[in-house]
């Protein structure tokens, strides 16, 4: 494993500028996932490690050493793309064994099958080894493309949306398990995703990427209680965050130049106004099993938080809400202190 | 806008049988979904109402009229595929229209039918963009006005998000549903998401195996589930179980879990003695050392306001969903407290649930929509 180091990297497709100006510093062993919708520039900059792509600009470093107009076959990375690419006619264990098989690598058989058998158990297809690819569910085949990434030791895992074909259930078993796998081997993986559990569950570092341009990178926990501006706290949350126009409540706290105040759960303290002084009213509390959300009417905007799922609110209700140490952003959108 | 009525439904391809004997009324104006895995038999029985694909037995009736061996286009149904496709050289409006121009209709009427559409989903102002302009969120409203500018009988609709980003599958959900609450129209939506059924539905059928395991609402199905079948597949995590032996008497009010004492809710029916399964809801979980039940941190996904905890027991690995403010290491040993008030018990064997006070409670429906 290695750490790989991408320095001011900026790639155009034409007019249109994927990746721009990129920063991005992978330590040996690291789990980082760049977070972003569809056209942000994710797949790309896997590519432009993988070397699939040449950028316009800028270097990347792959263990130390310049790696930018290395072919791909001479950067040792592993690629797993989203939709799984399994060889048909191939039985599981052969699939898993083919890129330990490849000419230049001269390895023997007896390694090949300790590395695949371990492989193997590690992402729980062990007892299908001997099925031909095609008979395997989705996620099996899932599980065989991931696998064929792990028997090499390759200096970068790189990820594309690996998770986003399976049915949720799935998803979530075998994101604890990649996270479990990559801490165990200690592998240095990147790992692109639109869905932000994927990224607040299993990353050391979360990059969120908008239009090209990496806006902030920290642990999840940083991500998501000190976002640098709205479009990073926009993109973390379920429920999303409350963005408020200053004034819509008390918020006598607010630094001077505050124009939004980003509430979460955490940040607002609701009760069942009593003294006749009401801030909103209940409009409806949504029960989805594990998470019961609360709609609440205030003036002409609707907030939303998690709720106990035995709360005594009800659509109607008049209720108090108060702050408790929320987000304040500028006009300019970027998070005051 | 009519009531679908489905009896003694029954598909089956030669020796695959892909829908057995299934039974349910969705009412008039009822957002309905039919949730389980691939190749449960959701979509099949999706087909047969659209008649898209004939049954092999029973019947269907659309607003009390039999049409069980009518061809689609004679039922007056909508069936959305994703909402997602727009005809990017059109505009608004006729993205909006199309389905009415192929039908034929005078155009006088489709103006007047596309603007009523589009005050609906509030893109009135939108009319004569280009659709290639547009916002995400107001594409999918094109979408929708297309599906919805026809005014069937019923839409069906076939996993119609599968394929979008996560940020805007929770935008469409809220938004089919709150479309749902302005215009009322008896829909039946497919989908192995249990996130969009719990957000989407009045009633649920999770289906399994070609069998409707449970059907009602979402809080019944989420706080009584029928099966293990069923407590498995709803909630995320799902619910946990842990094993216990001997059977179970009428009035019993504790079980003995790992050596634990573990208080339940009242016991409805005696149950000969068999392998047993402790149901529980992850968010049911609490940490407290005075706890006998216990077991070690596996690891722990942060979620932002909570977070999802993995305890390895001696009967294997559950999941908690506490606060994240709580500190957790891998390793770390802890106490088990259970709400006892929302626990369900199950037959291993046959996977049913026993009947306990939780099943007392008169059955809710669902809380009425903003």
């Amino acid at each position: 494993m290695a750490d790989v180091h991408i320095k001011n990297v900026t790639k155009s497709f034409g007019e249109h500028v994927a990746v721009n100006g990129l920063d991005l510093h992978i330590a040996d062993g690291e789990f980082v996932v760049l977070l972003g919708p569809t056209g942000a520039g994710k797949t790309t900059t896997l590519r432009l490690i993988a070397g699939l792509e040449r950028p316009d600009s800028g270097t990347i470093e792959i263990g130390g050493h310049n790696a930018t107009t290395l072919s791909p076959a001479e950067r040792d990375t592993a690629f797993v793309f989203q939709q799984y690419s399994l060889y048909p006619h191939l039985s599981v264990y052969d699939n898993l064994a083919f890129p330990l098989r490849s000419p230049a690598r001269k390895i023997p058989e007896d390694q090949i099958r300790r590395r695949v058998e371990e492989v193997a158990k590690m992402v729980r297809i062990h007892h299908k080894l001997a099925n031909r690819s095609t008979k395997l569910s989705g996620g099996e085949m899932q599980r065989v493309a991931i696998g064929r990434a792990l028997v090499r030791k390759p200096a970068i895992y790189l990820m594309d949306e690996p998770l986003s074909s399976l049915d949720a259930k799935l998803r979530a078993d075998l994101r604890l398990e990649l996270k479990r796998i990559q801490s165990e081997l200690g592998a240095t993986m990147l790992y692109v995703t639109h869905d932000q559990i994927e990224a607040m569950t299993m990353a050391d570092r979360i990059g969120i990427l908008a239009d090209g341009v990496l806006v902030q990178i920290g642990s999840p926990r940083t991500i998501y209680s000190e976002p640098a501006n709205l479009h990073v706290a926009a993109r973390l949350g379920q429920p999303a965050i409350n963005l408020l126009p200053t004034g819509l409540l008390p918020d006598a706290g607010a630094p001077a130049g505050t124009k939004t105040i980003g509430a979460r759960t955490e940040h607002l303290a609701i009760e069942k106004a009593s003294n006749g002084h009401a801030d909103g009213v209940v409009d409806w509390v949504e029960h989805l099993g594990d998470q019961n959300h609360l709609h609440v009417t205030v003036g002409p905007k609707k907030l939303v938080t998690l709720t106990d799922p035995d709360t005594d609110l009800a659509q109607g209700d008049k209720v108090m809400i108060r702050y408790r140490s929320p987000l304040y952003f500028g006009a300019d959108g970027q998070r005051l202190m | 806008m009519a009531e679908i009525r489905v009896q003694h439904l029954r598909k089956a391809f030669g020796d695959f049988v892909a829908v057995q004997d299934s039974n349910f009324v969705v009412e008039d104006g009822e957002f309905f979904v039919m949730l389980g895995p691939s190749g449960c038999g959701k979509t099949t029985t999706l087909r047969m109402i659209a008649g898209l694909e004939l049954p092999t037995g029973g019947q269907i009736l659309l607003g009390g009229e039999d049409v069980t061996m009518l061809r689609a286009r004679e039922r007056d149904i909508a069936f959305v595929f994703q909402l997602f496709a727009l005809y990017p050289h059109m505009n608004v409006r006729k993205n909006i229209g199309f389905p009415l121009l192929a039908q034929g209709m005078p155009s006088t009427e489709i103006r007047s039918r596309v603007e009523e559409t589009a005050r609906l989903l509030r893109i009135d102002h939108l009319l004569n963009k280009s659709v290639s302009g547009l916002a995400g969120g107001d594409r999918q409203r094109v979408a929708l006005g297309r599906a919805i500018v026809r005014r069937p009988k019923c839409f069906l609709m076939d996993e119609p998000l599968g394929t979008l980003d996560t940020e805007f599958r929770d935008l469409m959900v809220h938004e089919l549903r709150e479309l749902h609450n302005r215009i009322h129209a008896t829909t039946v939506y497919v989908t192995h998401d249990q996130m969009e059924a719990m957000s989407m539905a009045d009633k649920i059928a999770v289906m399994n195996h070609g069998v409707i395991e449970q059907f009602g609402t979402p809080r019944e199905i989420y706080d009584r589930p029928a099966t293990m079948f069923v407590a498995d597949f709803i909630g995320s995590p799902p619910m946990n179980f842990l094993g216990f032996g001997g059977g179970l008497a009428k009035g019993a009010k504790e079980i003995v879990v790992q050596g634990a004492k573990v208080a339940v809710p009242e016991v409805r029916e005696d149950v000969a003695p068999s392998d047993m399964a402790l149901g529980i809801r992850p968010e049911h979980i609490r940490f407290d050392d005075a706890s006998k039940l216990r077991g070690a941190i596996y690891g722990t996904e942060y979620l932002g306001t909570t977070q999802i905890v993995a305890v390895e027991t001696a009967d294997g690995i559950i999941k908690a969903r506490v606060p994240a403010e709580i500190r957790l290491n891998a390793g770390d040993h802890v106490g088990l407290a259970l709400n006892s008030a929302r626990l369900s018990l199950f037959d291993k064997g046959s996977g049913r649930a026993v009947r306990t006070a939780v099943h007392d409670t008169a059955s809710q429906g669902r809380a009425q929509h903003g």
